[in-house]
């Protein structure tokens, strides 16, 4: 079977040890995150994981049911790319002096939509938002000027059908 | 004023109720009906072991010689009670100590709840002397684990402890309490778990899969049923017993699954796997329908799954949705509790006699007879066979008994020549394979069913893994029956050595030392058998006595057990020879 990139979204108690136990899952089947992302949910006290991996669809059937397996999981799902809306956001730290002795770099951050979120007299910052691949095009017409600093976060998506956590809160609730 | 002449019923009940943490931990286990505790002292469980000082009246504590063996221990007791099994440590060591039993209790889906002290919330992250991260160890091991730095969360979380531990697939949890915790006083009031939003315990059945069930079984013309212990652990052995009566069909088991049915059955075909009875191997790969019943298609059962059964359609019985496809993919998947599932199956399905297809695994017994047993129960060579060791105790305790063996050759033998005519009367460390289980199990399982006959048969590797554990016999009084089955050897390797690897017997072969003057030394009963002659009277006079006794029998040196599934074949290239 074909490797897919997969984004698996595990929405979750809140637990201080459940990025390990997570984490543990895909390290006893020796199998490498592309990215890990925690956060909130849309849900009052209910945490969210957004993991990318690069496995078959045989593979992440499994590990998803491993996720929930875990007593503090309340459901995890895995999308296709094209089953999300996805991105991915980078910072670039760049010498300020660069912003006028190099003048193109201008064009580059307007051709690539990217922002500038800060300017000091010793440097600047661009943000970018999009898919990796956007981020990556930037990041090479940025290499040549000298990066500072470069960071890449974990993938954010959304589904673009139902998740229904909810609906499963409240029926335990109602079961209460 | 009148109001302050008389405190409030709440307040009173209130000041009433402030306790320690330690002694919040004893209630709570009081609670649980966890009145046997199995557990090591130290630096950091010292509170709840001064509470157990208090409460010993209510609560027995079984002091191990080595945390290793109160956790085996707490085993064997949840294994033969079907209760869970409570081990107590301290931090550090202690609890690093407790980890090879939790692993075990894992993968063998035994319920347990480990209690383990640990340094001062304030010292946590500091090195602290035994400081060690014992919830980031064992999380990959345990069924659910959490760290307790406040008194006041004592009661819920340990709630959470039992219900998470008994519920569902059964496992261990691992509860670490802080000695401040320990300390530091709260408002004692318990309520048992009775939910968790995030856990489902048992998944819910579809109709649709029991009626697709039904269907397939109704057609089936070579329907073979493998077990596992989700019958026993679901409680469901008169059920599952209907079920195999009802519809004719030849049923094997796993390791785990031993003794949920009666091995003296006529539709018992014996035990699937690496070193499982010749039919039940051969026909896995001849059955038109393969019913899997709580149990996980583990790679010593199933051989190379690239040729396994592969000809069958395949109804997978089961509590864990994990386990669906893992390792055989399922036609139909009926998710439940066993018991649940087989009693609502029943009425769909119809009576039927499969005497051709049983045929099939008899002429199959014939030949494994003839080719392995025979030699192995009645050997004619002057050298003793570990097998006629197995009769001779099947004899005297006419399969009554509950079997508690180590790992390597003699649990292989253990399991498959036992009489079962009991359930839960099979303990051995199934999934884990750890040597060194059985001495301190079987003191668990004869606290756990106290009532019967408890045997316990090691190999003199295994053996010397816990031997000290022969000290909480001597201090228990626990009359538990030892038998080590000495060939000087670490025999299943050896075994291996001589067939794989070309008879380069590394590191296998045991300078063992005098175990009956070792025996002697706790004050047990103890006898050394080296000839035939003196085999049965021995047996018999261990299973009479009334006390613990140990008995080591000298057999040969260079047996190998026989069936074998060499590793990557097929279960139907089950070997003889």
């Amino acid at each position: 079977m074909k490797k897919e990139n997969y984004t698996i979204s595990v929405y979750t108690e809140n637990n201080i040890g459940l990025l390990n136990r997570i984490s543990a899952i895909f390290l006893k089947r020796h199998i490498n995150l592309d990215s890990l992302t925690t956060s909130v949910s849309e849900i009052k006290d209910v945490f969210r994981f957004t993991i990318v991996v690069q496995i078959t669809e045989d593979q992440v059937k499994k590990l998803v049911k491993q996720i929930e397996k875990q007593i503090e999981v309340i459901k995890a799902y895995y999308h296709k790319d094209d089953e999300t809306i996805y991105q991915e956001t980078a910072l670039f730290k760049i010498a300020s002096k660069l912003l006028f002795e190099e003048r193109q770099i201008q064009n580059v951050i307007k051709e690539n939509n990217a922002h500038i979120v800060t300017v000091t007299p010793e440097f600047f910052v661009i943000e970018k938002t999009g898919r990796r691949g956007e981020v990556e095009v930037l990041h090479e017409e940025l290499k040549p000027y000298g990066l500072m600093q470069f960071v890449r976060s974990g993938r954010i998506s959304v589904s673009k059908n139902k998740m229904h956590i909810s609906n499963m809160l409240e029926n335990f609730a109602l079961a209460e | 004023m009148e109001a302050q002449t008389h405190v409030s019923p709440q307040i009173e009940k209130a000041v009433k109720k402030r306790i320690t943490g330690a002694e919040a931990i004893i209630k709570c286990l009081l609670a649980e009906d966890a009145d046997l505790v199995y557990g090591y002292p130290g630096g950091a469980i010292m509170p709840v072991y001064d509470e157990l000082y208090k409460f010993q009246n209510e609560i027995q504590h079984i002091l191990a010689r080595h945390e290793q063996g109160a956790i085996h221990a707490a085993q064997g007791f949840a294994r033969t009670s079907g209760k869970v099994g409570v081990a107590l440590a301290t931090s550090g060591p202690g609890a690093t100590n407790l980890v090879t039993g939790i692993a075990d209790a894992q993968i063998d889906s035994t319920p347990l709840v480990c209690i383990t002290g640990q340094v001062g919330s304030h010292l946590l992250g500091s090195d602290a002397f035994q400081e060690t991260d014992i919830v980031g160890i064992s999380t990959p091991v345990t069924k659910w684990n959490h760290q307790v730095t406040k008194a006041a969360d004592i009661p819920e979380v340990l709630a959470k402890a039992f219900y998470i531990a008994k519920s569902g697939r059964p496992g261990p949890v691992l509860i670490d309490i802080t000695k401040d915790a320990q300390f530091g006083e709260l408002d004692f009031e318990y309520k048992k778990c009775k939910g968790i939003r995030s856990y489902k315990p048992v998944p819910t059945t579809d109709p649709d899969s029991l009626v697709k069930a039904a269907q397939l079984i109704n057609e089936a013309k070579k329907p073979f049923i493998v077990f596992g212990q989700g019958v026993i652990l679901g409680k469901a052995e008169k059920i599952f017993k209907d079920f195999v009566e009802k519809t004719g069909i030849p049923a094997a088991w796993t390791i785990l699954g031993a003794s949920a049915l009666s091995t003296k059955h006529p539709l018992n075909v014996g035990m699937v796997g690496m070193h499982g009875n010749y039919g039940p191997n051969k026909l896995t790969n001849e059955c038109d329908l393969l019913i899997a019943v709580g149990m996980r298609f583990d790679d010593r059962v199933t051989g190379n799954l690239e040729m396994y059964a592969k000809q069958a359609k395949v109804i997978h019985f089961e509590i864990d949705p994990a386990e669906i496809d893992k390792n055989v993919k399922a036609d139909v998947a009926v998710l439940g509790d066993v018991r649940k599932t087989l009693a609502q199956l029943y009425p769909l399905i119809q009576a039927n006699e499969h005497d051709e297809w049983l045929q099939q695994f008899r002429a199959y017994d014939t030949i494994e007879f003839e080719k392995v047993i025979k030699n192995e129960l009645y050997p004619q060579k002057e050298g003793l066979s570990m097998g006629e060791v197995l009769r001779g105790i099947n004899r005297e305790t006419k399969g009554d008994a509950i079997i508690v063996s180590d790992v390597g050759q003699h649990q292989m033998i253990a399991c498959r020549y036992a009489e079962f005519t009991k359930s839960r009367s099979n303990v051995t460390s199934g999934g884990l394979g750890t040597m060194g289980f059985a001495l301190p199990a079987a003191i668990g399982a004869k606290m756990g069913a106290p009532q019967r006959e408890v045997v316990a048969i090691i190999g003199d590797g295994g053996y010397q893994m816990t031997i000290q554990e022969l000290g909480t016999i001597f201090q228990t009084k626990t009359p538990v029956k030892i038998v080590v089955l000495n060939n000087s050897f670490l025999g299943m390797v050896r075994q291996w050595q001589q067939l794989f690897f070309d008879k380069r017997y590394a590191s296998t072969e045991m300078i063992n030392p005098d175990f009956v003057t070792i025996a002697k030394g706790y004050d047990i009963k103890a006898r050394k058998v080296t000839k035939r002659e003196e085999l049965d009277t021995a047996i018999n006079e261990m299973i009479a006595s009334k006390e613990a006794y140990f008995l080591e029998v000298c057999v040969e040196k260079e047996n190998n057990v026989f069936p074998m599934i060499p590793t990557g074949a097929s279960v139907s290239d089950v070997r003889l020879s």
